[in-house]
């Protein structure tokens, strides 16, 4: 991870200290042009407001990933939305302190509300015995209304013209952000990685574990406060862009989709600022598409988008490649069963070789099928090689037959098993070896041939197959 | 600012102007505050907020394709929104592992952005912009067609969610008391909670929904909560809770109203910070549960810094 730091460290100062200011069209300002020409502008990078844009998204995209893992892990998604709707007043506060848009003051004046409204929320729930979910519905709400009349009294006192700039706090507009927000974007996101590179592990621990983390003597409850300090400065040097109303969905989603794809905490944690970066970016990239349209929701549907990619395929535990495992497996079954069921027929009516024909309509009988159905059936078969289907008749390739008997040992071997070591009844392990048998591996095979001591009978009586060599 | 223009002036001089006003401000927030004390007493009150939040596209959509700001295309919208809301927060926490509250928070911003881009796009051709889903349009409404008792059409609609609300709860007091006490032993008396629960949320969007045009997508969480909450505070009854809930309802529209004259503010956001000065009242002065009841009660200053 520090690498990483370094690098965006490092681009980011060069690119600070080094370009002069330019005067190019910001975002917003382009309207009507073809989309295609947009596409272009925008991956050629040489609009000034754009590369400003993109610089910011990536600052803010960043952090909100790294705090937000451990919002989602810590269970408090919905406390990050409270703070992010309590910092609207302190937002107003910052802007009346100089009737400018002051970055510093903005910040400052912002951190303070969403701390205060932080301790309030945990003051509420301590002293009385309104719950956490009132208390957070309570500071969320009330708070956003105060900053609104703060806002309508600044208005009102400046004239609409002076709080163009205030305007884009509440729905996010990533083209008002200029040299001096970026500064201080890059010193906060500075300030907040360092910390959490160096306190990391107790974090970690109080995130996961509370009680050990007092027995281990990690000062929990100060670094609660450190971290909630950390959490209002995340969603103020977001606010521009994303928008107070939306930013807590920066923090809770690109760190869920991470959530989703891997396990441990610091690959999550790189991850989330990946997501979170990509979220962001796609966001530029939808509202430059546009005009006049607010930036934050298109980050929200970008991350979401995200989200949603990583909820349906998401390797381990995508809904989709869990469906695709599940199908997958169930065509497995049906084939082997098919197989196991030539074997059998070949066994009780001669013997079990390849290359011997057997009529498909006897093997239809046998199972009740329609004859149309089993065709169907055995010309998958055919397609993988282990059949050979010769008008009306069918016989087992070297390849079929090495894997009919491969199941065929696999159940016999386990009826054996659960007969001998289980003290099943000999007329009871059918229909367990009957699951089994598709789910064992090679070498759990072979370590019950071992434990068996490489038996030659079932407890039916019949042939346990040897190994074919294919 | 003289207390004569603040207080007296509205009533002498422009009766006609904030008597709609206040009379709508009074409507949302009781209405919104009697479903509320269910929230409150079920520790559900952020499902209010995701639906506040997530019936947006909904009422945006029902906009566009009605063309019109009838209440039932919009109802409809905001009813189909917060269900698929529903279903889709069930459907990422119980079909993965990511838990309740991020599941909440990830459902209910993604729909609100979606909201918010479409009014975006299509509100200028209706009469909805952003300021509407922020603020509400409270003060508008006094310009309205008067129909009966000086009250336009829209606050009479109002007055009867009102009404219709409060009669449903009186009819099923003994149901929503018994399901959101113990709901265990609701069910072995034969009230199903999950029912319950499912009227509850009909309920709840009946009030978001109509409270919208007034008060805003997200100012309705406080409308909903704060009444209750400050009420929860006093008492220990329910029926007491609800009617000391109409009565915060009443004083908060009121000085809404005067803060808005005051100081030249939107009604709904000012009626929600009247709302929290009556919750901070009786939440310092309550006398069983308040913060000076707790100073004074607890001698050992230190159960403060336990971990609860």
């Amino acid at each position: 991870m520090n690498r990483v730091i370094k690098f965006f460290s490092f681009c980011l100062f060069v690119y600070l200290f080094t370009n002069e200011e330019g005067q190019a069209a910001r975002i917003g300002e382009l309207v009507d042009t073809d989309p295609w020409e947009q596409i272009k502008r925008f991956f050629s990078f040489s609009d000034r407001g754009l590369q400003l844009s993109l610089i910011g998204a990536v600052l803010f995209g960043a952090v909100c990933g790294l705090i937000g893992s451990f919002i989602v892990v810590r269970k408090m998604a919905l406390f990050g939305d409270a703070v992010s709707h309590a910092v609207l007043p302190g937002v107003a506060i910052g802007f009346m302190w100089g009737m400018e848009k002051d970055p510093l003051a903005i910040l400052i004046g912002a951190t303070i509300a969403g701390l205060f409204g932080s301790v309030l929320v945990q003051a509420i729930v301590r002293s009385s015995r309104i719950k956490q979910d009132a208390a957070l519905g309570i500071v969320l709400a009330s708070f956003f209304a105060f900053g609104l009349c703060l806002i309508r009294i600044i208005q009102n006192h400046e004239g609409a013209s002076r709080i163009s700039g205030l305007k884009s706090y509440l729905f996010g507009d990533v083209a008002v952000i200029d040299r001096s927000d970026l500064i201080i974007m890059a010193i906060v996101v500075v300030v907040t990685v360092l910390l959490f590179c160096i306190l990391y592990r107790p974090f970690l621990i109080i995130s996961f574990d509370r009680q050990f983390a007092y027995s281990l003597g990690i000062p929990v409850r100060f670094l609660d406060a450190v971290f909630q300090m950390f959490l209002a400065a995340a969603i103020v040097i977001s606010l521009q862009a994303v928008g107070v109303v939306l930013v807590s969905a920066m923090l809770i989603i690109p760190a869920a989709t991470a959530y989703l794809l891997v396990d441990r905490m610091s690959r999550m944690i790189f991850m989330a600022m990946t997501l979170g970066i990509m979220s962001a970016a796609l966001g530029v990239f939808f509202s430059f598409l546009g005009s006049n349209l607010p930036t934050g929701p298109f980050m929200v549907i970008s991350s979401s988008l995200l989200f949603l990619l990583a909820y349906l395929f998401s390797p381990n535990n995508g809904r989709l490649t869990k469906w695709f495992k599940f199908i997958s497996l169930k065509a497995k079954v049906r084939d082997e069963n098919l197989l196991k069921l030539l074997y059998n027929y070949l066994e009780t009516h001669s013997e079990a070789r390849e290359g011997i024909e057997i009529l498909i309509s006897d093997i239809a009988n046998l199972k009740k099928h329609n004859q149309k159905n089993m065709v169907s059936d055995l010309k998958r078969l055919q397609k993988n090689g282990a059949v050979e289907l010769v008008d009306g008749k069918v016989s087992l390739t070297k390849e079929g037959l090495s894997l009919a008997s491969t199941v065929v040992r696999n159940h016999r071997l386990w009826e054996l098993y659960l007969t001998n070591e289980a003290d099943y009844a000999a007329d009871h392990v059918h229909d367990d070896a009957e699951k089994v048998e598709h789910l064992l591996s090679e070498e759990k095979v072979k370590e019950l041939e071992l434990f068996l001591d490489y038996p030659e009978l079932d407890p039916h009586g019949k042939p346990i197959p040897g190994r074919v060599n294919s | 600012m003289s207390f004569y223009k603040i207080f007296i002036s509205p009533w002498e001089n422009h009766l006609s102007a904030y008597w709609p006003i206040f009379a709508m401000a009074f409507f949302v927030t009781a209405a919104c505050g009697l479903v509320g004390n269910y929230l409150v007493l079920r520790r559900i009150s952020l499902v209010g907020d995701a639906i506040s939040h997530s019936v947006l596209p909904g009422i945006v959509i029902a906009f566009i394709v009605a063309d019109s700001r009838s209440s039932l295309p919009m109802f409809i919208g905001a009813l189909v929104a917060g269900v698929l809301t529903t279903l889709l927060i069930e459907m990422i926490h119980s079909r993965s592992k990511i838990k309740q509250d991020a599941a909440i928070g990830i459902t209910f911003t993604t729909m609100f952005a979606i909201g918010v881009i479409l009014v975006s796009l299509y509100g200028a051709d209706t009469d909805l912009d952003l300021d509407c889903v922020l603020f509400g349009k409270l003060d508008f409404i006094a310009s309205k067609e008067k129909v009966f008792l000086g009250l336009p059409q829209i606050v009479i609609t109002m007055g009867s969610v009102l009404l219709i609300i409060a009669l449903l709860i009186v009819l099923f007091y003994k149901e929503l008391l018994v399901s959101s006490f113990d709901p265990n032993f609701a069910a072995t008396v034969g009230i199903k909670p999950r029912f319950v629960h499912y009227c509850l949320m009909c309920f709840l969007s009946i009030v978001v929904v109509s409270a919208f045009s007034a008060v805003g997508a997200i100012l309705v969480i406080a409308m909903l909560i704060l009444p209750a909450a400050t009420a929860y505070l006093l008492t220990d009854k329910l029926w007491l809770m609800m009617l000391l809930s109409i009565v915060h309802s009443l004083i908060s529209a009121f000085f809404g109203v005067h803060i808005t004259v005051a100081f030249q503010v939107s009604t709904a956001p000012a009626t929600v910070v009247a709302g929290m000065i009556l919750f901070l009242i009786a939440w310092i002065f309550s006398p069983n549960h308040g913060l000076l009841r707790y100073f004074t009660n607890s001698f050992d200053l230190s159960t403060f810094q336990k971990e609860n």
